[in-house]
């Protein structure tokens, strides 16, 4: 089984980033030369860029009417300046929320890890990219970092809301961020080891409610937090600050508090934020509409 | 494992069991189906029924059966292009005994009055399983090259379409018979490590037993 300690590992005795160890790596077992592995991850970031654009249309709006323009909303804060925690933070936010109400209204999006939390990703990278004036080959190396997390995750425990919850979704796009970031930024790879650990403690027991079982509401706005989560994380990381409990041993422990969440908790829409007066009556109209 | 798995696929959103996994389904029914369908009934059970229209799995799958793939942009306008197109499709819902809860019963017609009936589940993160086709039972992933063989069940098909397969240098890699019942027609499933050249289909195509062979290329 692949784990963090062992990327970690490999990368401090080769004294390279984490993404040239899993690029090495699946240059090798999919038997492709590496060019062509960087041009696929390349075509992925246009693709979320697409994404973030479309999704910033202010007109834009899901088949229920559930979400849709909050992206434009928080855009236009944060281009006139006026956002709470500077330009990077407003964009950061609008960029999740963009490529969720994107994927929300059936547009195109790269599952990174999955359609419901195909915002953290972008939002974190493109931001950091325009912010910090990075390369583009700068953020597809990143993703690969992502990518190698995400597989020790997907591999470990699960990346899957109907099994995990939220935090198997969210958590896992958040801690993916958190340590891409990382190494964008110049960290090293524990830093990037410390980022995605952080980031997925801060949101172990995140259940997966999904009013009507659409994934809208509360998904989209998770995304907002999960970009949040990511830049704290790595914020932290890249100043020295250590996760106590190392990333893999976080990872599993995610996978076990999944296996204790009950199934209302899981997906389902039976539990949460579905289960409210407001949710239950959302699911009702909507169900009664979906029969007309 | 890839890490296009994690980072991917590239899909129209909003979901990988209802969206993308439909669309799955859709090309799957529509590949077993001889030229372009002009009429579909698609039953939808469970959530497919329930929560279907908001994650668009109707357009998913009605796109997925005009053979577009899930990440193509035209699938929230599938259903005015089926109509551009001449495809008559009407939805239903349906209640089936012990069924997945994301499944969909697809039966299509051609211009020359031929019909398959699929029975497919969007078991999670996009993958499928394919239950059933005209009624008997089959398990399909549709992630290797599979072929469908429908037959007449008597003594040495079996031997023979996988002695033919053994001769072209074809490796088996799952394999699956099913039959209404004791000499009637029989349905073979081989999933295949490899796409075979189409002579190889053809050959098998002229068995004396053999009334259809259908090969199915990996879906995406």
């Amino acid at each position: 089984m692949p784990s963090v300690a062992g990327y970690v590992k490999k990368a401090e005795e080769q004294k390279i980033p984490i993404s040239q160890v899993i690029l090495a790596e699946q240059s090798r077992e999919q038997e492709q030369p590496r060019e062509v592995l960087e041009e696929k991850m390349r075509q992925m970031l246009q693709v979320m860029q697409e994404s973030a654009r479309e999704g910033e249309n202010p007109e834009l709006r899901s088949h229920s009417g559930l979400t849709g323009g909050a992206a434009s909303k928080v855009m236009e804060r944060a281009r006139q300046g006026e956002s709470l925690c500077g330009p990077y933070f407003g964009k950061a936010v609008a960029r999740a929320l963009a490529v969720s109400e994107c994927n929300a209204c059936m547009g195109r999006i790269v599952a990174a890890p999955t359609a419901g939390s195909c915002g953290i990703l972008p939002a974190a990278l493109l931001t950091i990219m325009e912010e910090k004036g990075l390369s583009e080959e700068k953020a597809v190396m990143g993703l690969f970092t992502a990518a190698g997390i995400g597989t020790v995750i997907a591999s470990n425990a699960t990346v899957s809301g109907a099994q995990g919850g939220c935090q198997a979704e969210v958590g896992s796009a958040s801690a993916m961020a958190a340590a891409a970031i990382v190494e964008m930024m110049g960290g090293t790879p524990q830093m990037c080891a410390n980022a995605c650990a952080i980031a997925l403690k801060n949101v172990l027991g995140l259940v997966c409610d999904p009013v009507a079982g659409l994934v809208e509401v509360p998904c989209v706005k998770r995304n907002a937090m999960g970009v949040v989560n990511a830049l704290a994380a790595a914020e932290m990381a890249l100043a020295g600050v250590e996760s106590v409990i190392p990333a893999d041993e976080v990872i599993l422990a995610m996978k076990r508090v999944g296996n204790t969440l009950p199934a209302t908790l899981r997906e389902t829409a039976e539990g949460g934020l579905a289960d409210t007066p407001t949710g239950r009556s959302i699911a009702q109209t909507f169900f009664q509409q979906e029969i007309r | 494992m890839n890490v296009f798995d994690v980072i991917g696929p590239v899909m129209i959103g909003p979901s990988s069991s209802h969206t993308a996994g439909a669309v799955r389904i859709g090309n799957m029914a529509g590949a077993l189906l001889p030229g372009e369908p002009v009429r579909a009934v698609i039953g939808l059970h469970g959530s497919f029924a329930k929560t279907g229209r908001g994650h668009g799995t109707d357009r998913a799958l009605a796109a997925g059966i005009m053979g577009m793939l899930p990440s193509n942009s035209d699938i929230p306008r599938s259903l005015e292009i089926a109509k551009e197109r001449g495809l008559d499709i009407t939805f239903e819902e349906i209640e089936l005994d012990g069924a997945h809860p994301n499944t969909a019963l697809i039966q299509l017609w051609n211009r020359q009055g031929d019909t398959v009936t699929v029975q497919g589940a969007s078991v999670g993160g996009g993958e499928i399983l394919i239950n059933s086709i005209d009624g008997m039972g089959v398990e399909i992933t549709g992630n290797q090259p599979t072929l469908l063989v429908l037959h007449r069940d008597v003594p040495g098909v079996i031997a023979g379409v996988t002695n033919y397969l053994a001769m072209n240098g074809v490796n088996i890699g799952g394999f699956k018979l099913s039959r209404r019942k004791k000499g009637d027609t029989a349905l073979m499933t081989l999933e295949l490590d490899e796409l075979p050249d189409e002579s190889v289909t053809n050959g098998i195509r002229c068995f004396p037993q053999i009334s259809r062979c259908v090969l199915i290329a990996p879906l995406q």
